[in-house]
């Protein structure tokens, strides 16, 4: 990217393999990278009177809800943590996932116009709302340890474990899979608007099939014939793996987050194929 | 590929037809299962076929851009020129790589800029500053190269005062003034600049077209220039190609591709569609334009022709007085420069359902070369009270395109010669209802 005496040479032609993923032109726009996640981050808050605080407000308020629907009126039990800290951890990881694959899934259709006047690398834009959104998440993570300590500093038997150091595995996980779901949907959806509905209420029914307000043993008691289909969701392990490291309870296997892990970077790679197909082509059919 | 700077081989660009959305998922099918299971070509490719808007095509598919193979060297100014949906844009479209071609490659040595995306991912809430960087990342610049600009970006842009200011608060001109100064400090080796697109906004254009002079003459730098304007096309290319239905007509010096184009007026007959689909359509619809013909369709005149122009005007409820107005436009900037004042087509009761007929004259060499937008206007003498709104308003749908093959040293303009307002010399001639 350099101006002068280094020249660069470059082709253009109709199609190019599916698994031509140009990394190195990513990391060439690099800067562009950062100059989307700085204007996400500046802009989301602008003109509003709280600014920042709009951060901690959402997960604080929706955790009090929960608290007093699933836990006071449902009476679902949280493996013997505090409500608080239960309903927390699980809204904190869930609310990340879950905005980045509805941001992501919306890639094509929100910036057709910029994508229709230059290029860049498209997939600049999805990667940028993934850590975007990475950041946020580690910004209401303090929320969460703030409420932790409390909770430490009051006696309650609550002490992190060595599982906890497996939380940056579980934020790769998340980003992993809510990137490659978002942008396959987000090629699809350049042809077929009908996913752009499904993707909405996909995500909230997600969200029950995903030990976010209840804990697996619960499940585990009630409906052992379904389980499998909560094993079955990459998502389960991820929240049990964290709840288990921080908390002490839930249930943990290597097995279920190898398949979790596993299961992210083929959806990651796919997403990219599939991106990286419709992304030459989708001015024409958008 | 030393001196190559562009290498175009081959490049088709097919498109389908019709909407996109309903019954696409059979095509699909039939099109994955013929060439990726059975190995065979595209079934939906038709070999031969020829991008004609003006025939209805049997086919859902279309060519709109066929087989085209050129090189540009390196430092050489090269015109691109054809009437509309000959390709140019889709021509330059594939060159930025917006989008893909069906066919072919094409090879480039350097860094493209283009002067249509003034502005592009700007951010409303962000300051002028921010976006600057925004901007430029986006166009391809680092930060570091960005940051070593800042100060002259401003300076040029003249914005400086409102610098730290969020861009929604800006006028337009100073959002376009400030897009420009990023565009114009990117200095890439290869510089496209689509004056078709950028008509309407006449600052920009002078602009632009100011910096491609700058930009080629001293830097040696590669441009590619799509325009209408033939005299432009001369003065500043050496080299030139001619589209026609998505093929090179013909390649060569500028002098010749002007030439070859100015010889074979092509006739747009889907022109009146314009009349039909166009949003800047105005007033009450008592009268309405039906067609509108400039010397019979013909892309361009040679201002020393005479210039006719057919009106065709349907009567939808009765009137009991009709006027006509042309007025036309400065192809530099937007003002009026000639006028017929309002002319009496009928003083008394009209019926509806009356279709009317005329044709107005205007004497050669009444004007220069240029591309004049045209506004039209039927409706009532006096125009004072609220209920007198016009029948019908065309604005700058309509362009007098006046072209010719010298150049305009020897058409003898002078760049002291005043310009201005003046009445137009015109004639109402035939003026039939029925």
């Amino acid at each position: 990217m350099q101006t002068g005496n280094s020249t660069r040479y470059l082709v253009i032609e109709p199609r190019t393999s599916l698994f031509n993923l140009n990394l190195k032109e990513i990391w060439q726009y690099r800067d562009l990278l950062e100059m989307y996640i700085k204007r996400d981050i500046v802009t989301s808050y602008k003109q509003t009177v709280l600014g920042p605080i709009w951060f901690f407000i959402q997960p604080i308020f929706t955790t009090i809800v929960f608290m007093f629907v699933f836990g006071g009126l449902a009476g679902i039990p949280t493996d013997g943590i505090p409500q608080a800290l239960f309903y927390l951890s699980g809204i904190t990881l869930w609310n990340y996932f879950s905005e980045s694959l509805t941001k992501t899934s919306d890639t094509f259709l929100s910036n057709q116009a910029i994508f229709g006047k230059v290029y860049f690398p498209r997939l600049i834009v999805p990667l940028s709302i993934t850590i975007t959104g990475l950041i946020k998440m580690l910004i209401q993570f303090a929320v969460f340890i703030i409420v932790y300590i409390y909770f430490m500093a009051s006696g309650r038997p609550i002490a992190p474990n060595a599982f906890a150091l497996l939380l940056p595995v579980l934020i790769i996980i998340m980003a992993a899979l809510s990137l490659g779901f978002g942008i396959i949907i987000s090629s699809m959806t350049t042809k077929y608007r009908d996913l752009r509905f499904l993707i909405t209420f996909a995500i909230q029914l997600w969200m029950y099939a995903t030990p976010v307000i209840y804990p697996l043993s619960v499940m585990e008691g009630n409906y052992k014939k379904y389980i499998w289909l909560i094993q079955a969701n990459p998502l389960t392990a991820v929240l049990e793996t964290f709840k288990y490291g921080f908390l002490g309870h839930g249930s943990f296997s290597w097995y279920a987050l190898g398949y979790s892990l596993l299961f992210s970077v083929i959806t990651l790679f796919i997403g990219m194929a599939i991106f990286n197909k419709v992304e030459r082509s989708f001015m024409d059919v958008i | 590929m030393s001196n190559i700077a562009i290498k175009f081989e081959n490049i088709s660009k097919q498109y389908r037809l019709g909407t996109i959305g309903s019954g696409t998922l059979s095509h699909d099918l039939n099109r994955w299962w013929t060439m990726n299971i059975r190995g065979k070509e595209d079934p939906n490719l038709k070999i031969g076929q020829v991008n004609d808007r003006a025939v209805k095509s049997t086919d859902d598919y279309v060519w709109a851009l066929r087989s085209i193979d050129f090189e540009v060297k390196q430092g050489e100014v090269l015109g691109i020129i054809g009437k509309n949906g000959a390709g140019k844009s889709t021509l330059l479209k594939i060159l930025s790589r917006v989008t893909n071609p069906t066919t072919g490659r094409i090879m480039v040595t350097g860094r493209i800029a283009s002067l249509l995306e003034v502005g592009t991912g700007f951010h409303p809430e962000m300051t002028g500053r921010e976006n600057i960087y925004m901007n430029g990342s986006i166009m391809g610049m680092t930060k570091a190269e960005i940051t070593r600009k800042l100060d002259e970006i401003i300076d040029f842009s003249g914005v400086e005062k409102y610098i730290d200011t969020p861009v929604k608060r800006y006028s337009s001109g100073m959002t376009v003034r400030l897009g420009f100064a990023i565009a114009a400090h990117l200095e890439p080796e290869i510089l496209v600049v689509d004056e078709v697109l950028a008509v309407g906004d006449a600052e920009f254009q002078k602009k632009a077209i100011g910096k491609m002079q700058d930009v080629s003459r001293s830097d040696g730098r590669t441009v590619l220039f799509v325009s209408h304007n033939m005299g432009a096309i001369k003065e500043l290319c050496k080299t030139a190609i001619l589209l026609k239905n998505g093929q090179i007509s013909t390649n060569g010096t500028a002098n010749d591709v002007v030439r070859e184009y100015l010889s074979n007026p092509v006739r747009i007959t889907s022109q009146n569609d314009l009349l039909n689909d166009h949003i800047q359509r105005r007033g009450n619809g008592e009268v309405r334009f039906i067609e509108i013909a400039v010397n019979n369709d013909a892309i361009f005149i040679d201002p020393a022709e005479e210039i006719r122009i057919k009106f065709k005007a349907i009567v939808n409820t009765e009137v009991d007085q009709i006027y006509f107005s042309l007025l036309l436009k400065s192809p530099v900037h937007d003002d009026p420069i000639a006028n017929t004042g309002r002319v009496c087509l009928f003083r008394n009761h009209v019926e509806a359902g009356t279709i009317i007929n005329f044709e107005i004259s205007i004497v050669p060499n009444t004007f220069r070369t240029g591309l004049f937008p045209m506004y039209l206007w039927l409706g009532k003498e006096a125009e004072l009270a609220a209920e007198n709104y016009p029948f019908d308003v065309v604005d700058s749908v309509y362009y007098l395109n006046l072209n010719s093959n010298k150049s305009q040293k020897e058409l003898g303009y002078k760049s002291d010669q005043p310009g201005g307002y003046f009445n137009l010399n015109y004639k109402i001639e035939n003026l039939i209802s029925k």
